[in-house]
């Protein structure tokens, strides 16, 4: 159907316009010409504002996630694949199938569209890999100066299977705490990119969607008792939210933590700890003792979790304490990261 | 193969520490000051504190830059930043350290000052070089490892003619505190040796610390950062104080020389000279123990060219961080710690940068272990 109105979208070369937020035939133009080529959904396609989806049966799990990453692409990745993977795997983390996922952009005067169409094109690959569709998006554009370049918004909807009932709080003295691969990634690729800190080092992201490992893991062991994502914060926030939700203590192996060599000399040098990194494509789960052998078998089995591996338990401590014994034979206790340490990295 | 593996082996630590353990005197202590606060933070990081025999007691001493600048020259940034509108340039670090009535170049930023983290000197000529028409003003604090970056940084903004940048000088200098610590705390604080500091002597060569151990006949080794060189540096001076000996070791022999490096040396001595004196928080005034710029660079001092002067501002009432930072006493005697004070809400500047002994404390959650009953060794992965 074609429309007589404005000069087609430069691609290459055409910067974000302010009335391109507007809600006029500018804003049409830039979501038919850009975000068109990349999104189709049958959703989108009926020009809705709302994505309907068909019920499902079950209880839903529904996530947002806001993603102001800079640099916008880094080693493994940009914000667009980054955002779909944020949202799939908070939901994931309920140990819910996604089902799709609706985004917001917010974009700055000025933008190249080429890079916006590089984002675009992550984003539609990453749904397309995970097959999840998204089905309701909206755009605005804000003054030069107001934001960074782009931010996006996803939220993702999902649905969780009968009988499975992960949370937090069911974390139980006794249980043993597993993680999916090597910690640290996601934070390092992206410092390494930084201005002012830039470093050659051939880590790039973990950013990935984890459903396929958690429904294989839901599939052993359906009595999984806690998932989590370590994204800000990385492994050492995660577990104290964990703990202090659930109310217990965790006792882990420090050597038993993988962590690549390259993430482990970049921290030194820049004065960070691995575990206070973020991930993004890294779970870490809590399950009963009997069952962790068979569950860390399955993880070893998929690719995101090949070099899955058991690094502590949970114990019973009315301070709530997760506590590291080093290599040396001392102990410390693993806190909350103080601070900005890495400020948008998600 | 990393090249640090070697010096993390935990049965090369199990071994030095049974070795540790035999050297002992029956009924001797052993009272260590890590002058450096990297080995505090790699001391506690590691657990080996827990690992230590009773008899050798570790004291931490002020090696941590961010936590000897005294609170007025911090005010001075703060002041820069807020009254005369400059972009003022700072590691990470300070942001956070609180100055006169808990204001900090955090708060400062986020009310409107154009405070700025940067990693290295070279981002602070960028951010002079894309603004010619503010005053850029680089913070420069740091002992003999940074000092070299600041006085590069000031020869090439001359050589660029950049006039809008310059540097509020804080360098400060080692071997000088470490007197200033034996001269002035002694009666206070019993230290029969130190492990002296890695980085710091690659930078000024091991001879810096020779004249020191003459004069005070206390034993200094000089170690690199790994729990196998402290280790080997503890071990290295409990068997020199049972010998009754004290001298001057070098055990970090893979980065350090006797002489340091000509070249860093020659650059800060053309760029840099001796103050008089200067405030050390918890030491006090230390004569010739800090750099400012020369005459010849004088336009590129921030001190000069905003006619600043240094306020004189009291440590918080209640915060112990002289005391700590001489040794005098520990973290977790200080009634703060850990209460009103955490590294999220830091009272004093030994709680903010991680090589402070009372953010070590806290992060390794030290004063927390000890409430806790000493665990058995967990099941580990296959």
């Amino acid at each position: 159907m074609p429309r007589h109105r404005l000069r087609p979208l430069d691609l290459r070369h055409g910067f974000v316009e302010l009335p391109q937020g507007s809600g006029g035939r500018a804003t049409t133009q830039l979501i038919e010409e850009l975000f068109g080529r990349h999104f189709h959904s049958p959703q989108l396609s009926t020009g809705h504002d709302a994505g309907t989806l068909p019920s499902v049966r079950g209880r839903l799990a529904v996530s947002t996630d806001c993603f102001v990453v800079s640099p916008l692409f880094f080693p493994g990745g940009c914000i667009g694949d980054l955002a779909v993977h944020g949202s799939l795997n908070d939901v994931a983390m309920a140990g819910a199938q996604p089902l799709a996922l609706t985004v917001g952009f917010v974009l700055e005067e000025g933008f190249p569209l080429a890079d916006l169409d590089r984002i675009a094109e992550a984003m539609a690959k990453a749904c397309a890999r995970a097959g999840v569709p998204i089905v309701s998006g909206d755009t605005k554009v804000v003054e030069r100066g107001k934001a960074d370049g782009v931010f996006v918004c996803t939220t993702c909807v999902g649905s969780i299977p009968d009988g499975v009932h992960i949370s937090p709080e069911h974390a139980r003295p006794s249980d043993v705490i597993l993680v999916s691969g090597p910690v640290g990634d996601h934070g390092v690729a992206i410092l390494s990119q930084r201005e002012g800190v830039a470093f050659d080092c051939d880590v790039i992201s973990d950013s990935a969607a984890l459903h396929t490992l958690v429904s294989a893991m839901v599939e052993t062991e359906p009595d999984l008792h806690v998932l989590r994502d370590p994204t800000r914060g990385g492994v050492a926030a995660a577990l104290n939210e964990i703990a202090t939700q659930a109310q217990v203590g965790m006792r882990l192996q420090e050597s038993a933590i993988p962590v690549r060599s390259a993430v482990r000399a970049a921290c030194e040098l820049l004065g960070l700890d691995p575990l206070h990194l973020a991930c993004e494509g890294r779970l870490l789960a809590i399950c009963r003792a009997e069952s962790a052998q068979r569950v860390l078998t399955t993880m070893n089995a998929h690719p995101l979790g090949a070099q899955a591996a058991i690094i502590g338990e949970v114990t019973s401590d009315p301070q709530f304490f997760v506590e590291m014994q080093t290599p040396y034979g001392g102990r410390r206790i693993l806190d909350w990261p103080a601070g900005e340490q890495l400020p948008r990295i998600c | 193969m990393h090249l640090g593996d070697d010096f993390r082996d935990p049965e090369r630590a199990e071994r030095l520490l049974s070795v540790l353990t035999r050297r002992l005197m029956p009924g001797r202590t052993y009272r260590l000051m890590e002058f450096c606060g990297g080995h505090t933070h790699a001391l506690c990081q590691s657990g080996l504190l827990d690992r230590l025999p009773e008899p050798v007691q570790m004291i931490h001493g002020p090696g941590c830059p961010v936590c000897v600048l005294p609170i007025g020259r911090l005010q001075q940034a703060i002041d820069l930043a807020t009254e005369r509108q400059v972009i003022l340039c700072s590691y990470g670090d300070m942001l956070r350290v609180p100055g006169r009535g808990r204001q900090s170049l955090l708060l400062a930023r986020s009310v409107g000052a154009d405070v700025r983290v940067v990693y290295g000197t070279a981002e602070a000529l960028t951010v002079a070089r894309k603004h010619p028409e503010r005053q850029v003003v680089f913070l420069a604090v740091g002992f003999e490892t940074t000092t070299p970056m600041t006085a590069a940084a000031v020869q090439q903004a001359k050589a660029e003619g950049l006039r809008n940048f310059s540097v509020l000088c804080n360098h400060v200098l080692t071997p000088a505190a470490l007197r200033g610590l034996l001269a002035t705390a002694s009666d206070q604080v019993l230290v029969d040796g130190f492990i002296g500091p890695g980085h710091v002597s690659t930078l000024i060569g091991s001879a810096a610390f020779a004249p020191l151990v003459r004069e005070y006949g206390k034993p200094i080794v000089i170690t690199g950062f790994e729990p196998i060189d402290l280790l080997a540096a503890v071990l290295h001076l409990v068997e020199q104080l049972n010998g009754d000996r004290a001298e001057l070791q070098n055990d970090f022999a893979r980065a350090v020389t006797s002489e340091g490096s000509r070249r860093a040396q020659a650059l800060v001595a053309e760029v840099m000279e001796l103050r008089e004196s200067f405030e050390w928080r918890g030491l006090g005034h230390i004569p010739n123990s800090a750099l400012r710029l020369r005459p010849e660079y004088v336009e590129f001092d921030a001190e000069q060219r905003f006619s600043l002067s240094t306020p004189q501002i009291p440590d918080h009432r209640a915060c112990r961080c002289p005391e700590v930072l001489r040794g005098g006493c520990r973290p977790t005697d200080c009634s703060v710690f850990g209460t009103a004070c955490t590294p999220d809400t830091p009272l004093g500047s030994c709680m903010v940068s991680p090589e402070g002994a009372c953010a070590a404390y806290y992060l390794h959650g030290r004063s927390r272990l000890s409430v806790l009953p000493h665990a058995p060794t967990p099941p580990t992965s296959a």
